[in-house]
């Protein structure tokens, strides 16, 4: 990435009051791009709030703003589809400390430079804030529901919460109330190669080109946690990348090298490296139990809401075991509460990918 | 909505309207489903299969995918008015302790069965030496789900070694009823309705 922060279309909301965060400090001039689809209606009751996981952006059924690809979850959002643009109005908004029109490490700070290392480690609940303040912009004071998978799904919990009057319905997929030891382990493997590489210049690489080649690595490593090892084998196994015979040297001889050196280096033409630093570092501090005095259930006493968690049976990053455990807290607390283990074969991207189960379930439960 | 089996008709007719009932077992929703709309229940349910839990949530019921033999634990006591197994019971692996778990969520509890000792399972036991498959239990010994196979007899010893009330008890002989003396020969299910 070469640039401060990656041009959107989207539209900007620019807070008027600086935006209180976990750390402790006050961020000021404070920028969410924010993308929505379909109609508010007059009673303004029809809101849905997508939130986005960690690479993901707001364009939820719109164009990538750097790959023209068709957006992330056009499959389950549009007229008709499982979160219906004729029915919802839905909302979603690039997370703090992104890089796709909202203020992160890349942003400008108050003498003109970008923050780079200077901006403020933020937490999930911080990008929560953040979101509340689009849906005070746009006068939406009850979602009828929030929407996320995997860091979306973090986000989706903290806003039940830590806001617990403004959803109705809480819709999360493929994710977990905490980061285990092993989710922080993968995300620090990412943080590393990026600090490792030379052009991370202690986060001041400004308009150069960057980390490219640690942040490739990252997406490399945090790629391979995203598949299922079935899955991987299925569409790799051992097969040989155009050639017919090894070449007893280091290129990248078998297809699944191939795809994961293609992955990442398609990554760093869409992705700043320290807004990855940032993002990870946020996800990693996620601990719903931790912050409400280290009992999961009380992090949703007195919740009104409906919920529904999904989880997938090859999804090894946010196993199974993790959405079980904050349904047995729901449960706990009396709050109706849905929990379902889908069989996929594409790891914890089945979120994203062709579950007709998964639509099913989404449309029935946001009836 | 399709007729509800005849067990689960009975228990959705005697649950009292605006209670709170927890279905373990609850397939693809079918009671709970009815007591949402014609008992205005407030509904939950625990089901195994991911397919029936997927369906349950498509039809806007609130139902966790568990195992009622591990999963129970993790309902706070007293969290519903009634507890519902239905068809399941003989399919757990310790139905004592279900038993007692019902009746630490619900105040009270709803459990219907087969019942092993309908004249025809005598029969086909007394007669041919095999375990039955009867229009009941369908499926041959090795792959039945049914590895506690009880009696009307089994359960009222079950409940009175408990020290459980019975409070309702009902029995059935395909759709009809039958009486409660003739139940150990003629019941193929029977429906109780048990307290502390």
């Amino acid at each position: 990435m070469s640039q401060a922060a990656i041009t959107t279309a989207s539209r900007v909301l620019e807070l008027a009051q600086p935006l209180p965060l976990d750390g402790g400090q006050q961020l000021g001039g404070v920028r969410i791009a924010y993308e929505t689809y379909g109609t508010l209606n007059a009673d303004k009751s029809n809101a849905i709030l997508i939130c986005h996981a960690l690479t993901g952006d707001q364009c939820v059924a719109s164009p990538h703003p750097v790959t023209g690809k068709p957006g992330w979850w056009l499959r389950m959002v549009g007229r008709g589809k499982p979160i219906d643009t004729d029915r919802f109005f839905v909302v979603c908004a690039n997370v703090l400390g992104g890089c796709y029109g909202s203020t992160g490490p890349a942003s400008l700070a108050a003498d003109g430079q970008p923050y780079a290392m200077r901006f403020p480690v933020i937490t999930i609940r911080d990008m929560v804030r953040a979101q509340v303040a689009v849906l005070d912009a746009l006068g939406i004071e009850q979602l009828h529901a929030v929407v996320g998978g995997s860091m979306g799904g973090m986000q989706a919990l903290s806003l039940a919460a830590n806001w617990p009057e403004r959803a109705r319905a809480v819709l999360v997929i493929a994710s977990t109330a905490r980061h285990s030891a092993q989710n922080i382990a993968f995300h620090e493997v990412g943080r590393q190669a990026i600090m490792a590489d030379p052009k991370w210049q202690d986060g001041n690489y400004g308009t150069s080109k960057g980390p490219e080649n640690g942040l490739a690595v990252a997406r490399m490593a945090a790629h391979i946690t995203y598949l299922s090892e079935e899955g991987m084998h299925e569409k790799f196994g051992r097969k040989l990348q155009d050639r017919e015979a090894k070449t007893f040297g280091f290129d990248a001889d078998f297809q699944v090298e191939s795809y994961l050196r293609h992955q990442g280096l398609s990554f760093t033409d869409r992705f700043d490296a320290n807004s990855y630093l940032y993002i990870t570092r946020a996800m990693d501090y996620f601990d719903l139990a931790e912050e409400h005095g280290g009992r999961l259930a009380d992090a949703f006493a007195g919740t009104k809401a409906r919920f529904c968690l999904v989880s997938f049976d090859t999804d090894w990053l946010y196993p199974t075991a993790e959405s079980r455990t904050i349904a047995h807290a729901l449960s706990a607390v009396g709050a109706p509460v849905s929990f379902v283990e889908l069989s996929a074969p594409f790891g914890h991207d089945s979120f994203l990918l062709d579950v007709p189960a998964l639509d099913r379930v989404i449309a029935g439960f946001l009836q | 909505m399709s007729a509800l089996r005849p067990d689960l008709a009975i228990i959705a007719a005697n649950v009292a309207p605006g209670s709170k009932v927890l279905d373990v077992g609850c397939g693809d929703g079918d009671l709970l489903a009815a007591l949402r709309d014609t008992r205005q229940a407030a509904t939950r349910g625990m089901e195994l299969d991911p397919h029936n839990v997927a369906e349950c949530v498509a039809r806007g019921l609130s139902v966790i995918q568990g195992d009622a033999d591990t999963d129970l634990s993790f309902y706070p006591d007293g969290a519903v008015d009634y507890a519902i197994l239905s068809q399941t019971l003989q399919t757990t692996k310790r139905p004592d302790l279900v038993l007692d778990e019902l009746l630490r969520i619900g105040r009270k509890a709803f459990v219907s069965f087969p019942n092993f000792a309908h004249w025809r399972v005598r029969l086909s036991l007394l007669w041919h030496g095999r375990m039955p498959v009867t229009r009941l239990l369908p499926i041959a010994w090795y792959e039945t789900p049914n590895i506690h196979h009880v009696t009307v007899s089994d359960f009222r010893d079950l409940v009175a070694a408990k020290g459980l009330k019975v409070e309702g008890a009902w029995f059935l002989s395909g759709d009809r009823l039958t009486s409660a003396a003739a139940a150990s020969w003629r019941a193929e299910h029977a429906v109780f309705l048990l307290s502390r």
